[in-house]
């Protein structure tokens, strides 16, 4: 089956607060070294047909309505190929 | 005729009863709308309240936004029926694009309960003609994510208009850009609010009774309309 993979990120000019939590917390637990931490979304969409232009369109047009609010976010939409062969 | 002012109970709300019961005490006739059901049974105006519909998952408000009851709800806001979103309403009124703008996590990851003293800034929206601009009233705040953004562009156009219904005084709880605690649509009869002027209209149970103002407002808006 096939996976298309939507990721949702926080627009670059959006204050991400979770993601300072978590950059703030890394050098407590040892972890030095990382400049800036944002935290975003992750969504896996398993196809029941095959991934072809006209589903990728309608995966965008989820993405852009729903998965995403686009005034706060960026989305991205990638296929991850066929898993388990 | 009594005035039938609408509250929509999705799966999630809590401050429906309050919104109901306000509604009440401002003279009109409270009317329970359910999120699927398309109908708004005649009703003159819609309250969304506050809660946490649908478990707020993916987005607060974003999928209460495809509900139903919200395709007639959008479709009477843009004729001009008067609709007040109050905290999670607000969210649903921003994810349904009746509002610009988003409402986030607050600047400082803690959900925020208090009383929080407000600026009326326009007296001349649906929900807010019994106020007088510049009038400062103390109703209830909780919220997670009620820090309001909108590009810079966004955020003048507003203030040009004149379309900032409330601010944050005192404190800014949630980083709301501007201080923001509501806004209006162009036409005022669609406005969004972050705190809870249902939680204020009864000496008992509210810090005050400032709230009742947003109730009393649209009734006075309906009866004159």
């Amino acid at each position: 089956m096939a996976r298309v993979v939507v990721d949702v990120m926080l627009k670059p000019e959006i204050l991400d607060p979770q993601g300072q939590a978590v950059q703030r917390a890394l050098p407590r637990l040892g972890f030095a070294g990382i400049a800036d931490v944002r935290q975003g979304k992750r969504f896996e969409l398993e196809l029941e047909g095959p991934v072809d232009d006209a589903a990728l369109a309608r995966i965008r047009e989820a993405a852009e309505t729903f998965l995403a609010n686009t005034v706060i976010e960026d989305f991205t939409v990638r296929v991850e190929g066929e898993e388990g062969k | 005729m009594t005035t039938r002012v609408g509250v929509v109970t999705f799966p999630g709300s809590l401050d429906d009863r309050d919104a109901q019961r306000a509604v009440r005490l401002a003279g009109a006739e409270p009317v329970a709308l359910w999120h699927r059901d398309k109908d708004l049974h005649q009703v003159d105006a819609v309250v969304l309240p506050g809660g946490f519909s649908y478990g707020d998952y993916l987005r607060c408000g974003a999928i209460s936004r495809f509900s139903p009851v919200m395709d007639t709800v959008i479709e009477q806001a843009k004729l001009g029926m008067p609709v007040l979103g109050i905290c999670n309403g607000f969210q649903v009124l921003c994810e349904s694009h009746l509002l610009p703008g988003a409402l986030t996590r607050n600047d400082s990851l803690h959900f925020i309960c208090r009383d929080q003293k407000l600026r009326i800034e326009n007296a001349s929206t649906a929900w807010t003609r019994d106020y007088s601009a510049g009038q400062e009233i103390v109703v209830p705040l909780k919220n997670g994510e009620g820090r309001f953004v909108a590009d810079g562009r966004v955020l003048d156009e507003l203030e040009a208009e004149g379309r900032v219904v409330a601010r944050y005084l005192d404190l800014n709880p949630n980083g709301s850009y501007r201080d923001i605690a509501g806004i209006t649509n162009a036409a005022g009869n669609v406005v969004g609010l972050m705190p809870h002027p249902e939680h204020a209209v009864e000496p008992l149970t509210g810090p005050t009774t400032e709230g009742l103002g947003f109730f009393t407002s649209v009734l006075k808006q309906l009866v004159n309309a």
